[in-house]
């Protein structure tokens, strides 16, 4: 079995890009087995077409609006999600609805889809999430732990140093510089 | 009269409104406007310069891996920073690979549709699909078994009553005009084209790290440490994946997107004619082959008026006619600049946002209209190519040849160069380009073999930023054209960052003079057989590859049209 878990969203316009952060934080907070493959799909479309071609569940995380009270967490799954999709609220999101459209076609569509939104307070411009949709990631994650454990995951914590749920500390500054680029890296 | 406004023009990411005045079947007046805008500048200042990179890959869901090398070789221009030769070579493959991708999609996934009448080639018999097919090529994929199943394929998929990514098309329009056979091959080549540009997407996640976001580049280099022995670098084993990869896409893009390009184009040779709009080209050169940037493997620069003999290259990331010849105005978008508004050069670029009505003699776009020396280009594989057969380039002449022999052959009258300069013209030179690339590609893999063969290893230069003011840019010929980024540090923070894009130069609203961009231009004249559904007006701007997620200048959330669905259950 393949599992995609899918971040999507523009993490320059503050919770638009929650879906991203969401995944980042489930990839560093458990340890994830072979079969699951955590992807930052930011707002791209295409390009993604290699990546999710064949999997056998895809599971997005998103900004959405449902109506819902703003930094809520639910879920939607299977023919709710390509409609979701297929209305167009943002740009990124037209994408994904032709990537899946398009991997039908090639006869190799996801065989399920689930998503688990979460409903933004703050889209303006900026790198940073709200501090109540930030306040939310740690319920987001769990609900993906949960979907994964559904279909056949059980997920063991990765040992880290952010400590508990409480204390969780979420990286508020994307695109931290890596580690290895304050060494230097030449190789005699 | 009849005013037609397109908004959004479907298949391209973000929001492209096109207005068009049309009288007696032609358009008279066009305007070209982006709707949402953006503020990559904004969210930069006072950043860490090696961090930029990070971000400006954010900007667009289709360029993410060009907004990355543009960055950083606009940092490393400030810092006179040299490359080594085996980092110039992984982001020449990446930048390549990638390009192919782009190039491919846009013909068979974004543009082909204008010209393909999907619901035509269902009724079309295999057997004469691959007979044209051969007379085109020896591409052995155009089987009559191979396009007997695609057929049926999609005669499936149509039949659901689901048209999925095929629902927005004009089919059966009085301009579709391609013989049943035709349309069938080249439907074929349509699905056949989705397994190969996920091939090229591969050699880039191969040397990227990941897709579709590249985590390999650094201020100074990139970061994949060259151990041919160890598993987590790049080792002969994963050279030589990425090899067999590459002889893959040559097979297609040589033997049936070339041919397929040329053919269509014949077929609907009196595109040749129209759409030709802004022939002043700019472009620049790309594939740096030393550490400094001052030799290339593929030319750029000016072509003035279409006249290849006055071509005037751009010759170094130094390039001083290039970096002195660019300036952006905001005349008629939906900007103001503080103090005169007059175009400002990049360096002292501001985002100050100012929105209007849409006022046809005033203001109507969120993209900014750039210039070179005070007048309007066009930008994208047609500039580039055509600068590459002035400066000489052999193997852009080679693919340009065939193209125009193929089309000539199957048009029955010769096809010159000049009948580049239009709509079908810009589709021929990006599959030009696209072979020019595939060769660069393969090229600049054996350029890494040879190099780490003599022992060189290195990938990174470490960057030390001084105290005080710098400044620096850096420009790549990206799949939709010139692409450049401009940045002021001060102290080792960002003060200021343009990133001037190529659907700014092409998408852009009128200018200080009033000089109409190059989307405008090359509507007017355009003919427009049913108003109500305008596919000719949609060619000539699918032609140009639109992509304007980056081309706008902030994203103004509030305004976005957020709709409400369903509930969570």
């Amino acid at each position: 079995m393949r599992v995609i878990v899918l971040g999507l969203g523009n993490i320059l316009l503050r919770d638009e890009g929650v879906g991203v952060r969401v995944v980042e934080a489930l990839a560093e907070r458990y340890i994830l087995p072979a079969e699951i493959e955590a992807v930052d799909g930011g707002t791209v479309g295409m390009d993604l077409l290699d990546t999710l071609a064949g999997c056998d569940h895809l599971l997005i995380c998103d900004a959405v609006q449902t109506g819902a009270p703003p930094a809520s967490v639910g879920r939607l799954a299977n023919a709710e999600v390509p409609a979701l999709f297929q209305t167009r609220f943002s740009p990124h999101q037209l994408g994904l609805s032709e990537v899946l459209a398009t991997l039908i076609l090639m006869e190799e569509a996801p065989a399920a889809i689930t998503l688990v939104g979460v409903v933004p307070v703050d889209m303006e411009l900026g790198a940073e999430l709200s501090p109540e949709v930030t306040a939310a990631v740690g319920l987001a994650v769990e609900t993906l732990v949960t979907e994964l454990q559904a279909i056949g995951f059980r997920l063991v914590p990765s040992v880290s140093p952010a400590g508990d749920d409480e204390n969780f500390s979420f990286s508020l500054t994307p695109c931290l510089l890596p580690a290895w680029e304050e060494e230097n890296f030449k190789i005699h | 009269m009849t005013r037609i406004t397109i908004d959004p023009i479907t298949r391209i990411e973000g929001h492209l409104r096109i207005d068009c005045e049309v009288e007696n079947g032609k358009v008279t007046n066009a305007w070209s406007s982006g709707q949402m805008w953006r503020g990559i500048e904004v969210i930069l200042k006072g950043r860490d310069p090696r961090d930029a990179w990070l971000f400006t890959q954010r900007i667009c869901g289709v360029c993410t891996t060009v907004h990355a090398i543009v960055s950083v070789r606009a940092v490393e221009n400030a810092l006179d920073l040299e490359v080594p030769l085996n980092a110039q070579y992984i982001r020449n493959m990446i930048i390549t690979a990638h390009g192919i991708h782009d190039h491919i999609v846009h013909f068979y996934q974004l543009a082909a549709l204008d010209w393909v009448d999907i619901v035509s080639a269902l009724s079309a018999s295999p057997e004469g699909a691959a007979k044209l097919g051969a007379t085109l090529s020896d591409y052995r994929r155009n089987s009559v078994p191979e396009i007997r199943q695609i057929q049926e394929k999609l005669k499936a998929f149509t039949g659901t009553g689901q048209l999925g990514v095929f629902a927005s098309g004009y089919w059966g329009h009085p301009a579709m005009k391609l013989p049943p056979d035709v349309n069938l091959l080249a439907a074929a080549h349509y699905l056949q084209a989705l397994e190969y540009q996920r091939i090229a997407n591969r050699i880039v996640a191969i040397l990227g790290a990941k897709t579709p976001h590249i985590q390999n580049l650094a201020v100074g280099g990139v970061a994949n440490p060259i151990n041919l022995d160890s598993q987590s670098t790049l080792t002969l084993e994963r050279l030589f994946a990425i090899k067999a990869e590459i002889d893959k896409l040559g097979e297609f893009v040589n033997q049936a997107m070339i041919p397929d390009v040329a053919a269509v184009g014949a077929l609907y040779a009196d595109w040749t004619a129209h759409g030709a709009g802004v022939t002043d080209y700019l472009s620049v050169p790309d594939l740096p082959l030393d550490t400094k940037g001052t030799q290339f493997e593929l030319p750029g620069g000016f072509v003035p008026k279409g006249d290849l003999s006055q071509f005037k290259p751009i010759t170094s990331y130094q390039d001083g006619y290039f970096r002195d010849g660019v300036k952006e105005s905001v005349k008629h978008a939906w900007y103001q600049y503080q103090g005169e508004e007059k175009a400002l050069h990049p360096y002292e670029g501001q985002t100050n946002p100012h929105h209007t009505a849409f006022q046809d003699d005033g203001k109507y776009s969120w993209v900014k209209a750039p210039t070179f020396y005070d007048q309007r280009a066009q930008v994208g594989p047609l500039a580039n190519v055509l600068a590459m057969v002035a400066a000489g380039h052999e193997p852009t002449k080679r693919h340009l040849n065939r193209v125009l022999e193929i089309a000539s052959t199957v048009a029955g009258t010769p096809i010159p160069v000049t009948a580049l300069h239009s709509t079908i013209g810009r589709i021929a030179a990006r599959a030009v380009r696209c072979a020019v690339l595939l060769e660069s590609l393969q090229n600049q893999w054996q350029l890494l073999v040879n190099n780490i063969a003599k022992g060189d290893f290195a990938t990174f230069n470490r960057p030390v930023f001084p105290k005080g003011e710098i400044r620096g840019f850096g420009y790549h010929e990206a799949p939709r054209g010139v692409l450049s980024h401009w940045t002021v540090i001060e102290n080792g923070k960002i003060k200021n960052y343009q990133a001037v894009v190529p659907s700014t130069w092409n998408a852009g609203p009128r200018d200080d003079n009033d000089a109409m961009g190059p989307y405008e231009a090359s509507l007017v004249d355009n003919p427009v057989a049913d108003a109500e559904l305008p596919l000719e007006v949609l060619r000539t701007v699918h032609s140009f590859d639109p992509c304007l997620a980056c081309a706008i200048h902030l994203v103004d959330s509030r305004k976005r049209s957020i709709v409400q669905v369903k509930a969570f259950g």
